[in-house]
């Protein structure tokens, strides 16, 4: 990101950010509601664009693009994961990681299944979202954020709804993630996730007021 | 994949679905209704219309110029002059012919029954005929005249053995005589007179000899079979069959007039100048006027193929049956309009508001990658599943309403035309694809971000 801004009306939410992620980090973006945390994580997914500044993925700049090739890029290289899981709830968990299939490619059943397998959840593939826990609510979200080998898993306060043995496990699959050379991006609050993360940036009033480039402590740290 | 999410979809807002499928069938089956009785009404308000009597007269030649020249209606004050009764096929056989939808041949003579001076008139009842374009037609007064009422007995009847020798009276008439229903009458007529040319002196009256078949006698008793209450002069008249009347007065094979009644457009310019002269028109004016259902075409086409005739239009009837149709037809196309506006308004509302209540279900589609056409496909495929239920269910409900509108309006059912299938398919897609218009934009206009952070 360079000199990157986002304005709503009188609010800064991004103001003049400027931030590089290298291929296969793992980034936590931390720091206090309001801070543009969301914000930097919706332009990084593509799901927004700045007001003023440069977005570059992979040399893109995404800036300049159009809602189509946003849309392409989201398909193509992002994987996200959000907070509130949003499951298709008339979809079993199977299901709902084929949908992901289906806007990218063609859905196989066969791939969704290994991709619940590797979340540990196999055996309730079947289930409606309805019979299942938040835990395993999000880890079918997981498991639909990866299902298209992306490039980038972005997530925005994944466990902030799971008890501790589920946040034990989906940081786990980040760090299997992480290991597998995906670049991660997580938007939290919880200091134990941030520090699971091998690069802490911290946002205020827009701003990035730290950057522990060089801390590595959220490798292999258990 | 796709057909799970639609399903899912479908399954998962049954009662807002319902209402969308509730919607599109009220409009389908107003289309249908409307439509069916629009493209069955012209032959439904012919028989409506058909109660006020025939729209066209032919008359001979030289009768009708005697009676433009004196004013007098129907041209029968000439004796002697007469049409040919062995052309009256013919009237079926020009290029409206379909548009004829009934006629009666008549022959009025002056008679005497009992000794009492009458019009006799002879014509057709229910006259069974086979035309030569192998098309068949049940003609004659009964249908012609059908605001006439029976007061006692029944109508004559061709078809039945013995009518040929029988007769109606005339309310009025059959009180001055003291007839009723089974009596015998004597009827005697002036030999080759027609109605009101002679003094009503008859020479054969009361000469009681029976009528024998082949011997052209100028009278004969005859058994009263029906008394009629026709609301005017026709009152004081005594009908017959046409062949006896004709046997009586020695006119075989000859007629008075004809009536005529026919379906018509409304007349206009080209029309009104055709009216008094076609030859003034241009080749494309005339070729427009003759290929038009014109009471003035068609009664031109009569004249066409009835020696010697003039074929009139009763004007206020012939007009008024066009215009009523027209009138009829704009009305049941403008409740068609209005009702698949409405159907589409509803649409409208009740998938944009399902689609508001899936906000997060769609924003969720589009940040994992689904493209505008792919939402609007998941969209329109929906409403489309709906709009089938709803139009088949729509269609059935409308030919329904139709036989509904059919019995309480004409006392008989509405045909099913092959065309309203196409054209209600057609609306239901056109009314659907509208009424998606506006659900359509607010999926596409749904940002991601907003509802998936709940904003």
């Amino acid at each position: 990101m360079k000199n990157v801004s986002k304005i709503y009306g009188e609010l800064r939410a991004l103001d003049n950010v400027n931030l590089t992620i290298e291929q296969g980090e793992w980034v936590a973006i931390m720091g206090p509601s309001g801070s543009g945390k969301s914000t930097a994580m919706n332009i990084i997914g593509c799901m927004d664009k700045p007001t003023s500044g440069e977005v570059l993925l992979d040399g893109q700049d995404i800036a300049k693009l159009g809602r189509r090739e946003l849309t392409e890029i989201r398909r193509d290289k992002i994987g996200l994961i959000f907070q509130q899981f949003h499951l298709i709830s008339y979809l079993t968990a199977v299901e709902n990681v084929m949908v992901a299939q289906y806007y990218h490619s063609l859905p196989d059943e066969a791939e969704a299944l290994e991709a619940l397998e590797r979340v540990g959840l196999a055996d309730r593939a079947k289930h409606l979202p309805s019979q299942l826990s938040g835990g395993e609510q999000q880890r079918v979200c997981v498991a639909r954020a990866l299902i298209n080998h992306p490039e980038i898993i972005l997530a925005d306060e994944p466990t902030g709804n799971l008890d501790e043995q589920n946040e034990r496990i989906v940081l786990d699959l980040f760090r299997q993630l992480h290991s597998e050379g995906t670049t991660l991006v997580v938007v939290t609050h919880d200091a134990e996730v941030g520090a699971s993360a091998e690069r802490i940036i911290t946002l205020e009033y827009g701003r990035v007021t730290s950057d522990n480039a060089d801390t590595k402590f959220g490798k292999g740290n258990g | 994949m796709f057909f799970r999410m639609i399903r899912g979809m479908l399954t998962r807002q049954t009662g807002k679905m319902a209402m969308i499928a509730f919607t599109i069938a009220l409009g389908a089956s107003l289309a249908t209704a409307m439509l069916s009785v629009m493209f069955d009404v012209s032959d439904k308000v012919n028989q409506e219309l058909k109660t006020y009597g025939a729209n066209i007269t032919v008359v001979p030649k030289e009768a009708s110029v005697l009676s433009n020249l004196y004013e007098v209606e129907g041209g029968g004050d000439v004796s002697n002059v007469y049409l040919k009764e062995d052309e009256l096929g013919k009237i079926k056989t020009i290029f409206w012919a379909f548009n004829i939808v009934d006629f009666a041949p008549m022959i009025d003579v002056q008679a005497s029954v009992n000794g009492t001076p009458v019009t006799a008139v002879g014509s057709w009842f229910n006259h069974h005929l086979d035309l030569p374009t192998g098309e068949q037609l049940d003609a004659g007064i009964t249908s012609l005249r059908s605001w006439w009422e029976l007061v006692d007995g029944r109508w004559l009847d061709e078809s039945q053995t013995g009518d040929d020798q029988r007769v109606m009276l005339g309310h009025t008439l059959a009180e001055k005589l003291g007839a009723r229903v089974g009596d015998t009458v004597e009827l005697s007529a002036d030999s080759g007179a027609s109605a009101d040319a002679g003094s009503g002196a008859n020479a054969d009256a009361g000469s009681g000899a029976n009528a024998a078949a082949g011997s052209n006698p100028s009278s004969g008793s005859f058994e009263v079979v029906g008394i009629f209450d026709a609301g005017g002069d026709e009152d004081k008249q005594i009908f017959a069959p046409l062949d006896l009347v004709q046997s009586l007065s020695g006119t075989d094979g000859k007629l008075s007039s004809i009536e005529v009644s026919a379906i018509t457009t409304p007349d206009n310019e080209i029309s009104r100048q055709a009216a008094k002269d076609p030859s003034k028109l241009t080749i494309a004016q005339y070729e427009t006027w003759y290929c038009t259902a014109y009471v003035s075409s068609i009664c031109y086409q009569i004249q066409e193929v009835i020696t010697d005739s003039v074929a009139s239009p009763v004007r206020q009837v012939a007009e008024s049956e066009g215009a009523i149709l027209d009138k009829t037809q704009l009305l049941m196309v403008l409740i068609t309009i209005l009702a698949l506006l409405g159907s589409a308004l509803g649409i409208s509302n009740l998938v944009t508001a399902s689609v508001m209540e899936r906000g997060q279900e769609i924003g969720l589609f589009k940040a994992i990658g689904a493209t505008d056409r792919a939402i609007s496909g998941l969209v329109l495929t929906e409403i489309i599943v709906v709009a089938i239920v709803g139009g088949l269910v729509g269609f059935a409900a409308g030919i329904g309403f139709a036989q509904i509108i059919g019995q309480s309006v004409f006392n008989s059912s509405i045909a099913l035309k092959p065309m309203v299938v196409p054209l209600v398919v057609v609306l239901v897609i056109v009314v659907t694809l509208l009424g998606s218009i506006s659900a359509i934009r607010t999926a596409l206009r749904l940002d991601p971000v907003e509802v998936l952070h709940d904003r």
